[in-house]
């Protein structure tokens, strides 16, 4: 890592576990459990994120001091909205079908609340590549949950991965189907998302018990 | 009258912003601690929907949708300025917000008091852009219905946030498992009111028309028109080539 400095890789590595930003920070709630029902969602929602988190931040950074204090949410949405318009017309354009999927969503990555939270905690008060290292961190780190979340949602909904029947086929019966197995319906509908969330959390909490909070 | 009854039900119960969609979820989980705070947020945000849903509708309708202009003159019907409705829709809910702000402070100090900390929350809450979204892609008819939506998905709202705060209030004497405690159980309760609310889903249906019917036709209805749609598309695109190529 000549890269980067020790101060900076942190910069990266914490929002991935200990800082994540939604386990931990409970930001990004909204958009995250939403659109888990597929991995594919998932993986291009994460991406969505970490070019807005990333370029966000850097403007953000480099136009921090002349931002007027009082009107700076303004401004923090108006970037917001531009970038997160650059990312709906792409993959209106080079996705549609998944775009159509995700519906609503994308434009919610404005008020996505990760967004907001990282550029006032963190691009007001850091240089630019600072600012950038932390945007992907914490993009990151909301992928990651995100991946998760989806992976099993789609594996135990619907036994496929990406779409493909990593289970064997329900219908003639073949693979795991044949032994009796079912698809778990329950883990397509939406308040699924909210219990696996939950679950992680579970987990992650248990392991680090430094995380839990006071009753 | 009936599509108004329905749609206010349908926005409680059914599309519930909370438990159906998760809209506004960072401050639902934030601010759901105690009731009487929830109580300030959620009658903020009942506020602030009803009046920038209808305003969007406006701007949605005579200003961003395929050909909205045409009221401007002939010339101008053929803009489709629907690409700008992010950051046209988030400047009004800022704005709206600010302003409503300033107003309520001038007019009503006590209500300014038990609002007035929530107010700036709301702009970035996704709840208020997510009503202004999904106004636009239900395609809401007209601005009546338009604020009937707001005001009544901003109640459904108001009461997943005064529930979970309830809730949240009684569970402290319980003895949950030290992991969980805080957030992880409020996800899994949350989860659990929402698989609930689920249960709203076929009370709409009814009893007199046979649902599934209207829902086969609409369905077609829907089939054919994005053909019609696919089929124009494609029209557009050849002679867009077609003026490239000359």
């Amino acid at each position: 890592m000549a890269l980067l400095s020790k101060k900076d890789a942190n910069l990266i590595k914490d929002p991935l576990a200990d800082n994540n930003p939604i386990t931990i920070q409970v930001l990004g709630i909204c958009s995250a459990l939403a659109i888990t029902a597929e991995l594919k969602a998932s993986v291009v929602m994460a991406i969505s994120v970490l070019f807005v988190l990333g370029v966000g931040n850097v403007v953000i950074s480099l136009i921090r001091n002349i931002i007027p204090a009082k009107i700076r949410i303004i401004v923090q949405l108006v970037v917001v909205a531009s970038l997160v318009i650059i990312v709906d017309q792409v993959l209106k354009a080079f996705a549609y079908e998944l775009s159509k999927t995700l519906s609503v969503f994308v434009g919610l990555i404005i008020t996505n609340c990760i967004i907001m939270g990282r550029f006032e905690a963190f691009a007001l008060g850091n240089g630019p590549w600072k600012s950038f290292l932390d945007g992907i961190g914490n993009a990151l780190g909301y992928g990651v949950i995100l991946v998760i979340v989806g992976f099993f949602r789609e594996l135990l909904g619907s036994g496929t991965l990406f779409g493909m029947k990593v289970l064997g086929d329900p219908v003639s019966k073949t693979g795991l189907y044949s032994i009796g197995y079912e698809n778990n319906g329950f883990m397509i509908i939406p308040p699924a998302a909210l219990i696996v969330v939950g679950i992680i959390i579970w987990v992650q909490r248990s392991k680090n018990r430094a995380l839990i909070e006071e009753a | 009258m009936l599509e108004h009854l329905e749609l206010f039900f349908r926005s409680i119960f059914v599309d519930n912003m909370v438990f159906a969609v998760f809209l506004g979820m960072c401050s639902y989980l934030a601010v759901s601690k105690k009731v009487s705070t929830a109580v300030g947020l959620g009658a903020a945000v009942i506020f602030v929907l009803g009046v920038t849903v209808p305003l969007n509708w406006l701007l949605d309708k005579y200003l961003l949708q395929d050909g909205a202009l045409a009221w401007l003159g002939p010339e101008y019907a053929e803009y489709d300025l629907s690409f700008l409705s992010f950051i046209l829709f988030i400047a009004t809910i800022a704005t709206m917000v600010q302003l409503v702000e300033i107003v309520v402070e001038k007019f009503s100090p006590s209500l300014y008091n038990s609002l007035g900390i929530f107010l700036p929350l709301i702009a970035v809450n996704c709840a208020i852009l997510g009503g202004s979204l999904f106004m636009q892609t239900r395609e809401i008819p007209n601005i009546g219905l338009a604020l009937n939506y707001g005001i009544s998905s901003g109640i459904g709202w108001f009461l997943a946030i005064l529930a979970i705060a309830a809730i949240r209030e009684k569970i402290r004497y319980s003895n949950v498992p030290a992991p969980l405690r805080g957030l992880g159980i409020t996800f899994i309760i949350t989860g659990l009111m929402g698989i609930g609310f689920q249960s709203f889903g076929g009370m709409l249906t009814g009893d007199n028309e046979p649902p599934e019917e209207t829902q086969n036709t609409t369905a077609k209805a829907q089939e054919e028109k994005e053909i019609e749609k696919e089929i124009d598309d494609k029209e557009k695109a050849i002679s867009y080539n077609e003026a490239i190529n000359k």
